[in-house]
């Protein structure tokens, strides 16, 4: 393979590049030092004249591998798509021009810097291979929907009208899940003003009669094995009847199972029958079918209904949820309408502490139901007590401060939404939390939710790291709330509705359409071999070496999607389709026997080692700049864009995830004589902002103990900082470069120079 | 209390806001009150209300009729209209305001020697004499609203103003003597007394 390997190195000399530097000495290094087979300059290379110059010679001289020293490699990334190329970019432009100061006295660092990136960018390109697809996986245009509730139906028939199959896997008898109780739902479309039907009936039948969707009713999963576009899932039926099927995606839309209002005896729940959930008083509704509500207890018609927000959420107290479930002040406002439309002269309040009313309808349906004459008072119920056939519900006035009461013949309970989940894989395991709490310490790991219910598993995957999805928070299957819905943390199976974050109907049929999006978009991802978010499209995938490998296990334990299986020789077992090419493995491997075909230890190490290290004597520092590519090299770049200044001394080196950082390149660079070592990724915390998940976090582990390598090397552990860095930071990413140069001028240069 | 009062208790019992609603100008848009206090934060006076606009529109939701009725907080409105500008569900706040203190007012609930009320009645009075305002009359009733002593004293004290705009020709002293009225002022008479009718007559039949 490296015999077929030819070099094309082009500079630009546009953006100002060609007037701050020697680019005949840039074209001059890539040829000698470089090692490109050839090498031109153009005054402007991404336009089309220059664009079509790199085509000619990939198609006329055969090179395929090419390195391009202009802007940084986020910039034009269109312009320079040359498939079945291995490319590389030295970031002359961001990385160095933007970021010195034009000025005679220094223009000698500026150069250096700029000659240093060409031949880190060569050295890159040499190293690496022009990536194949694995074959592995063909298009298997058919998707499993985990739930038939209004978000698996919504799920199918989305998926049905792209043109793919679906089948949904229900444990209870018939579809439609919790929706199908419900008496009438909050309007969708404007005006919103009355409760409309649930349309549940009609979704059914669309379902029902929807060729290319088969359901599948009293039945589970039994068993999920594969990756995406190939997995191999068996479905049980209660019948003891077992199917088999090969899917190319999985939807999970497992929904919620209601909050236990036996939790809350306050509110007199489980005392008297006039207390009823939500969801109850969708019962009662439905019985009255448009006729007067009655009460549980006598039958008698509800003159007077008290509805209480919050009922055991937005709560820390033992047994609440601590979370707000988003859908039920809607809810209750529909609910008070039942009322008020069959008797608007019935007493309807609603006790809240914060009304919230997301969606398209809120605010609207909020007024309707003020109109109607739906009284909304801002109070905290501390009590309801049953009494002499009334009740009293004890609460604090939050707008007039004093503590009141009001009678009333039924109170309804706003409670929430517990997400129906299996166990997390990551939760700490029973024997851990005992020894925890006789040793008196507390892990840095969040407790496991006490709001999981379920530990029945959902999907039965065969997966190394477990069972079901990981959990995100309080036992919701999601891998960000904000930065990327519907995505969990297994690749190819995605979460929607009310297990993914609590929600109402409407969001769950939008959830469900944008989970079947990215279902069909995986697979056929896998079918082309390439990557989904966040590389989507890339077509590298770890391979490994397996005679050198020791099997220490730490890549399928590492691994932040549990991609990697064990084979039967317990060597670890890479479903390419899982993976979503961080490289966490590569940089969690103590023998570095995994890598990318354009991303490996050599193309980072080869980096590191192409950059020219100037003796002690010479007063020129070399720091070492490891950022990952998401965040905190685009900081940089942006940085340099608004002019911030960055030390002549640093050399930043772009990585796919701070989790892919190979302690070798630290050591070897530490070794050859860098005076500093950067490392940038992701804020890893609770509310991380690292594109996969776990990638920050794991480095962070890992170098927590890189300060005993350095003083085996007896150097000072000041030279390697690791920080978190947000896409924001444009003032602080290069003042934390800046303060290892202050940092390397006070301690002095490294003594590793030759 | 008046007898209009105990009917009006009688009629509606614990629904005071649908009293407010049937009974008080503006009263209907109490219910639309969200709660969000912006009208009490963004009151010039409201510091010196026992009851901001916001807490009033709770306590109508409350059933507080007396408390609301008998509170001299809705008196303190200056109409500067900063509420009904910024009031996010666009109730005209101030009206409302105005609008329970009529009705208070009605009921003879209003707090006694509220200087407010009492201004409020002095230039009702002084208007629906000539269909206009007698600057100079309301101007000296108004020295003498808290007696005789403190009038002169009040005179004595605005006697260089009151000079200026003699000289000025601002202020006409033969005012004092009936002054001037209206065009057609039994027009306006009847036109007062026919609306004075009207609300009488709605009040009366809400009173049952």
């Amino acid at each position: 393979m490296a015999d077929d390997k030819k070099f094309g190195g082009y500079i630009c000399t546009g953006c100002g590049i060609g007037e701050r530097l020697d680019t005949d000495q840039l074209e001059q290094i890539a040829l000698r030092e470089g090692k490109m087979n050839l090498c031109r300059q153009h005054p402007m290379l991404c336009s089309a004249e220059g664009v079509q110059m790199i085509q000619d010679d990939i198609d006329n001289e055969g090179v395929n591998h090419v390195m391009i020293a202009a802007c940084s490699r986020r910039a034009k990334v269109e312009a320079f798509n040359f498939p079945r190329v291995a490319l590389s970019r030295a970031n002359l432009r961001e990385g160095v021009i933007w970021s010195r100061p034009d000025t005679e006295e220094n223009r000698e660092t500026t150069q250096e810097k700029a000659d240093d990136y060409v031949r880190m960018g060569c050295a890159e390109v040499r190293f690496m291979e022009i990536p194949e697809p694995s074959g592995e996986q063909e298009l298997n245009k058919h998707i499993l929907v985990v739930g038939g509730g209004v978000t698996g139906m919504q799920a199918a028939l989305e998926v049905a009208e792209a043109g793919y199959n679906a089948t949904i896997v229900e444990k209870a008898a018939q579809l439609g899940g919790h929706m199908a109780q419900v008496y009438r739902r909050v309007p969708t479309r404007s005006p919103y003003v009355d409760p409309q039907d649930t349309q549940v009936a009609d979704l059914v039948s669309r379902v029902m009669s929807n060729e290319r969707i088969t359901v599948y009713t009293n039945a589970r999963v039994a068993q999920s094995s594969g990756a995406p576009g190939r997995f191999s899932v068996e479905i049980a039926r209660e019948s003891g009847e077992t199917l088999n099927g090969s899917f190319g995606a999985i939807i999970q839309a497992s929904g919620f199972k209601p909050y236990d209002a036996n939790n809350l005896p306050e509110f007199a729940y489980g005392k008297t029958p006039d207390v009823v959930t939500n969801l109850e008083l969708e019962r009662l509704a439905r019985e009255a079918d448009g006729g007067p509500i009655k009460r549980p207890s006598d039958g008698k018609e509800v003159q007077a209904v008290a509805f209480v927000q919050c009922a055991g959420q937005r709560s820390d107290k033992e047994g609440h949820l601590p979370y707000c479930s988003g859908f039920c002040c809607t809810t209750s406002i529909k609910q008070a309408m039942y009322f008020k439309q069959q008797n608007p002269g019935c007493d309807t309040t609603v006790l809240f502490t914060d009304l919230r009313t997301p969606g398209a309808p809120g605010e609207d349906f909020y007024r309707a139901a003020q109109r109607k004459e739906v009284t909304f008072s801002k109070g905290e119920v501390s009590e309801v007590v049953s009494a002499d056939g009334e009740l009293r519900v004890k609460f604090k006035d939050l707008i007039l401060n004093e503590d009141t009461e009001m009678t009333c013949d039924l109170v309804v309970l706003a409670t929430g939404q517990v997400p129906n989940t299996g166990p997390d894989p990551y939760a700490a395991p029973l024997e851990a939390e005992d020894e925890e709490e006789e040793g008196g310490e507390t892990a840095g790991e969040e407790a496991t939710p006490q709001v999981s219910v379920s530990v029945e598993s959902i999907l039965n995957l065969d997966y190394r790291q477990g069972t079901d999805l990981p959990h995100l928070r309080h036992g919701f299957v999601d891998s960000h709330f904000i930065c990327f819905p519907y995505e969990t943390r297994r690749t190819g199976i995605y979460a929607a509705g009310p297990c993914r974050r609590p929600m109402d109907s409407a969001q769950a049929r939008d959830d469900a359409a944008g989970a079947a999006m990215k279902a069909i978009q995986a697979t056929v991802h896998a079918a082309w071999g390439q990557a989904v978010h966040p590389r989507a499209g890339d077509l590298s995938f770890p391979r490994f070496r397996k005679e050198g490998c020791t099997q220490c296990k730490r890549c399928t334990v590492e691994c932040p999607f549990g991609a990697i299986n064990e084979d039967e020789e317990r060597y670890p077992q890479f479903n390419e389709a899982r993976c979503r090419r961080c490289g966490t493995c590569m940089g969690a491997c103590p023998v570095r026997v995994i890598s990318f075909a354009n991303y490996s230890i050599d193309t980072v190490g080869q980096q590191i080692k192409a950059v020219d290290v100037p003796d002690e004597y010479s007063e020129k520092p070399r720091i070492l700049v490891l950022a990952c590519e998401n965040d905190a090299y685009p900081a940089l770049d942006m940085a340099a864009m608004a002019g911030e200044e960055i030390s002549p001394w640093s050399r930043v080196v772009p990585v796919r995830c701070l989790g892919s950082v190979s302690l070798s390149w630290i050591t070897d660079s530490l070794n050859s004589g860098y005076d500093g070592v950067v490392l940038m990724g992701c804020r890893k915390d609770d509310d991380y902002q690292c594109h996969f998940v776990r990638g920050s976090a794991m480095a962070h582990e890992r170098l927590s103990k890189v300060g005993d390598t350095l003083q085996q090397l007896n150097l000072e552990t000041e030279r390697v900082a690791v920080y978190e860095v947000a896409i924001t930071d444009t003032k602080r990413a290069p003042q934390l470069i800046n303060d290892m140069a202050k940092t390397v001028d006070e301690i002095g240069m490294s003594p590793f120079k030759f | 209390m008046s007898e209009l009062n105990q009917q009006m208790i009688e009629q509606y019992r614990t629904r005071f806001l649908q009293e407010v609603e049937a009974n008080v100008e503006e009263g209907e848009w109490v219910k639309m009150c969200m709660q969000c206090g912006v009208c009490s934060g963004s009151c010039p006076l409201g510091k010196h209300w026992a009851h901001p606009p916001q807490e009033i529109f709770m306590m109508i939701r409350a059933g507080k009729r007396e408390e609301v009725l008998t509170s001299d907080s809705m008196w303190m409105c200056t109409s500067c209209y900063n509420c009904i500008v910024r009031c996010p569900r666009g109730l005209p706040i101030t009206h409302i305001m105005h609008g329970l203190a009529t009705y208070a007012k009605r009921l003879g609930l209003a707090p006694k020697n509220q200087p407010t009320a009492k201004f409020a009645q002095l230039f009702w009075d002084n208007l629906v004499k000539k269909g206009r305002v007698n600057e100079l009359k309301l101007g000296l009733s108004l020295y003498f609203m808290n007696g005789f002593g403190e009038g002169i004293k009040v005179a004595m004290k605005q006697q260089a103003i009151g000079l200026g705009m003699l000289r000025t020709k601002r202020m006409n002293p033969m005012e004092v003597v009936g002054g001037h009225a209206v065009k057609d002022l039994d027009g306006f008479h009847k036109m007062i007394r026919k609306a004075q009718e009207l609300e009488d007559a709605r009040i009366k039949q809400n009173a049952g």
